[in-house]
């Protein structure tokens, strides 16, 4: 083993049914370093984790780990943390209930000779990893009573003193305030000049910057390049991340770009936010006017157009329908105001998996007519069969269940659901995902002859070439706020130094 | 061999299936000792009213039937069971003969209202119970369990307080009605068909079917379709306790009386049981209502039957447990699997010779 060198995974090859989630993944860790794990949702991240913590069983590759002979190949995260690996969560995984001396110490407490705890011991032997860590808290009190990120800390104390060689830290800045995240970074940097390699998962890429030494980018499973920090810009970073060879973009220009600054306003929001999920943004939308909203996955792209639409409860601000001002409470009422959401996450909020596909179809216009006014079985063949033809949507009969069909068919029953509610206003979420190629042709086809109608469009993809050639105006998404929008430099180049954000030039 | 694949990959084939079992275990009985094979079916008139266990079958099981008509909602809609129904019968029926009788009194020869007025009230106090118990787990997002355990417990002795701690009386032949003769039918089974014949035309008739299995298989789904999920579920509790507040009334009015302690005891159980009899998943989703009043019959069928084959009361519940494992298991989709692989194995050999 290379020297300095406290973990190296190799051809870690991991499969879940139907998915490669891991395809020959390599890995290295060096003593005192800070080594970002970088990668969209679902490029691999988490597993690769587990699978070095005993939670997942890879097929294939090797684990070794520093001052241990021969591969290794831990069964749980107990496992894991008598060979140096420990693991520091997102949520705090420690009992608030307990004082801080007895989180410390859970499971190995020093015992007296009589076998009873040495609680004498325990606290001062806890003091003294506060000190050396320079945090100021008694040891005897209630964790409970410190904050979250004092709490995230002292899960990472308790981690180091039994004694890693390798520390992993799971998206631990997702909770806390800018202020928490420096403290955090401070005891990050303390433990490697101590000599602990860190493994940092995170989704913010400033933060990536302000500690890191190294990166490591996955996507779709696949390792993408391991990189000193100094030698990947952001916008590197990004087209790495997404799957774009920075260097050879070609800009594809959308044709002729419309102007709508005069067109008549559709949707016009103004300040509204969800907690948690999107910070305060504004946004307008012209009728005709196909707007895109890229950024990362888990950017806020989604969670945007689901404030609008009322799947989320817009908490401050006002939306404009048409010059009006309109309250939504749910779904349901956006649906009256002419408007259409085709969700992101098709099993989850999409699709009724154990209803019929003529079933999936009229549910929207069911909805809107309401209970008491079915509508006529021969009416809703009529539709069904209608929209099978249109989107030619592959299934057997109408009557099979949609959970038979395909993932590419069955977002075009969803698509066909929207469809037949003739709406003024559609938010698509990822709606060419899991379509083969020439579908997706046809969808783009679709959106912009919708938009032809006069129809407002939201169009979210991952594939930025998609979203150039339909959307006349990109709304520019990064760690869940609207940071700005583009009209004029609609080309991959331009949108992904927009993505990539402040310093995009260094 | 493709026909007979074709039949028991039916909905209903399993329910009805085990209701013919049943029928079969009564036949080889009566065979075996001596008396008419067909004695079972056989309904002659004693008295200008109908007789004979089926009949007896049909009749018994008014109550269950009209209670698997909102349970089957319910699990439907919310994935849980309301375990309440049998508590909330007794409190309807109290209720009912509290006010027919008036407050404290025993028994009473003469009602205190019109009929109607208190048997309505009755119903009443029974969709109110659903009332309380769809808010609790609809809005209040309680799991059903718990949400109608505080029913199952507290409804009986609500009743009880209801009846001053007594077992109330209506000596007035008008109300045995309901647990009597529609000439020469049993009324509670003209009842529950009514009750079934309701729900099935507007299961037919609106969109109520359509959107309670849409709920019940994808909330989230549903919600972003444009249903309102917390009203439908709700909705659906308010139907089964006014299905239970229905039951609890025809119970009374066969014994004549508000009996808070043993009306409706255990029927939560058996109501349960016919929806899962009658091929309906528990983890809710998709129904067949036509299925669990198979079920429920079903059910019936087997406790009188064990009582015509001469099982004594207390030991029934036993023999119905088996039958119950047995029917249960067979369709378990592990078993379901299993006899399909086998199925297959035995196909394959047929080929390969």
């Amino acid at each position: 083993m290379e020297k300095n060198v406290v973990l190296t995974m190799r051809g870690i090859t991991m499969t879940f049914p139907g998915v490669k989630a891991l395809d020959n993944v390599d890995f290295t860790l060096r003593r005192g370093e800070i080594h970002a794990l970088m990668g969209e949702n679902g490029a691999g991240k988490s597993t690769l984790i587990k699978c070095l913590t005993g939670i997942n069983a890879f097929e294939a590759g090797e684990i070794h780990v520093d001052g241990i002979d021969g591969a290794v190949v831990n069964h749980s995260t107990m496992d894991a943390q008598k060979k140096g690996i420990s693991t520091v969560y997102q949520e705090v995984n420690l009992c608030p209930n307990l004082s801080v001396a007895e989180n410390l110490f859970i499971g190995r407490e020093p015992k007296t000779r009589l076998g009873t705890i040495d609680w004498k011991t325990m606290n001062k032997r806890s003091q003294k990893i506060m000190d050396d860590l320079d945090m100021n808290i008694d040891v005897t009190r209630n964790l409970e009573e410190y904050s979250l990120a004092l709490q995230q800390m002292i899960a990472i104390a308790r981690a180091v003193d039994m004694e890693s060689k390798v520390l992993i830290l799971d998206e631990p800045t997702s909770s806390l305030d800018d202020h928490e995240v420096e403290k955090l970074f401070g005891l990050m940097r303390k433990l490697r000049d101590q000599g602990v390699g860190i493994i940092f998962v995170t989704h913010f890429l400033e933060q990536v910057y302000a500690v890191c030494d190294r990166i490591t980018v996955l996507r779709n499973g696949q390792l993408v390049g391991e990189y000193p920090i100094a030698e990947l810009p952001r916008v590197k970073l990004v087209a790495a991340m997404m799957g774009k060879d920075f260097d050879d973009l070609e800009a594809i220009k959308s044709d002729g770009v419309q102007d709508f600054t005069n067109a008549e306003v559709l949707i016009e929001a103004q300040g509204m936010s969800h907690k948690g999920t999107i910070k305060p943004f504004n946004l307008t939308i012209h009728k005709g006017e196909v707007v895109g909203l890229t950024g990362l996955l888990g950017s806020g792209r989604s969670e945007l157009a689901r404030v609008i639409y009322g799947a989320d409860r817009n908490q401050t601000g006002t939306l404009k329908v048409n010059g009006k001002e309109v309250k939504i409470n749910a779904p349901i009422d956006a649906m009256h105001l002419g408007m259409g959401l085709l969700p992101d996450d098709r099993k989850a909020e999409g699709i009724i998996g154990d209803l019929s596909v003529r079933e999936n179809i009229i549910l929207a216009i069911q909805a809107k007519r309401g209970m008491f006014k079915l509508l006529p079985m021969s009416k809703q063949i009529e539709i069904a069969d209608e929209y099978i033809k249109t989107l030619q949507i592959k299934t057997a009969s109408r009557e099979t269940l949609i959970k038979q069909l395909s993932g590419g068919n069955q977002q075009k029953v969803i698509l066909a659901r929207w469809l037949a509610t003739n709406p003024d206003f559609l938010i698509l979420d990822e709606p060419t995902r899991g379509i083969d190629v020439g579908t997706k042709t046809e969808i783009q086809k679709l959106v912009l002859q919708l938009a032809k109608e006069g129809k407002g469009i939201i169009f979210i993809s991952s594939e930025v070439e998609e979203m150039l050639r339909t959307c006349s105006m990109l709304g520019v998404m990064r760690d869940g706020a609207k940071v700005g929008e583009i009209r004029e430099e609609l080309t991959q180049e331009g949108v992904m130094k927009a993505i990539a954000g402040g310093g995009a030039n260094e | 061999m493709s026909n007979l694949k074709k039949l028991t990959s039916k909905r209903l084939f399993l329910p009805i299936f085990c209701m013919i079992l049943v029928m079969m275990v009564n036949i080889i009985f009566d065979l075996a000792s001596g008396n008419f094979p067909f004695s079972f079916f056989t309904i002659s008139t004693r008295n200008g009213v109908l007789y004979g266990r089926l009949i007896d079958v049909l009749n018994r099981g008014s109550e269950i039937a009209i209670l698997a008509i909102g349970m089957t909602l319910v699990v439907s809609a919310s994935a849980g069971t309301d375990i309440s129904v049998g508590s909330v019968m007794s409190l309807s029926a109290a209720f009912c003969c509290m006010l027919l009788a008036g407050f404290g009194v025993s028994s009473a020869t003469q009602l205190q209202m019109p009929l109607i007025v208190g048997v309505l009230a009755g119903i009443l106090m029974g969709c109110l119970c659903g009332v309380f118990n769809g808010a609790l787990v609809a809005y209040l997002n309680v799991q059903p369990m718990v949400a109608t355990l505080i029913l199952y417990s507290a409804a009986r002795a609500i009743g009880l307080l209801l009846c001053n701690n007594l077992i109330v009386y209506i000596r007035d032949d008008s109300f045995k009605f309901f647990g009597g003769f529609f000439g020469p039918v049993p009324t509670p089974i003209v009842i529950a068909v009514i009750c079934v014949a309701i729900m099935s035309v507007i299961l037919k008739k609106t969109a109520l079917g359509l959107y309670i299995q849409s709920v019940g298989i994808n909330k989230k789904a549903s919600r972003i379709a444009g249903l309102n999920s917390e009203r439908i579920i709700f909705l659906c509790y308010v139907i089964c306790g006014l299905c239970a507040g229905i039951a609890g009334i025809v119970n009374a009015s066969r014994i004549s009386s508000a009996d808070s302690n043993n009306i409706g005891l255990s029927y939560e159980l058996d109501a349960i049981l016919s929806v899962a009899l009658g091929g309906n998943s528990l983890g809710g989703g998709k129904f067949s209502l036509i299925g669990s009043i198979i079920g429920a019959y079903t059910i019936q069928a087997i406790t009188t039957t064990l009582f015509a084959i001469g099982v004594s009361t207390d030991q029934a519940p036993v023999y119905k447990a088996i039958i119950v494992i047995i029917i249960v298991a067979i369709q378990a989709p592990p078993v379901s699997a299993y006899l399909k692989q086998r199925a297959a194995k035995k196909a394959l050999a047929k080929g390969v010779n």
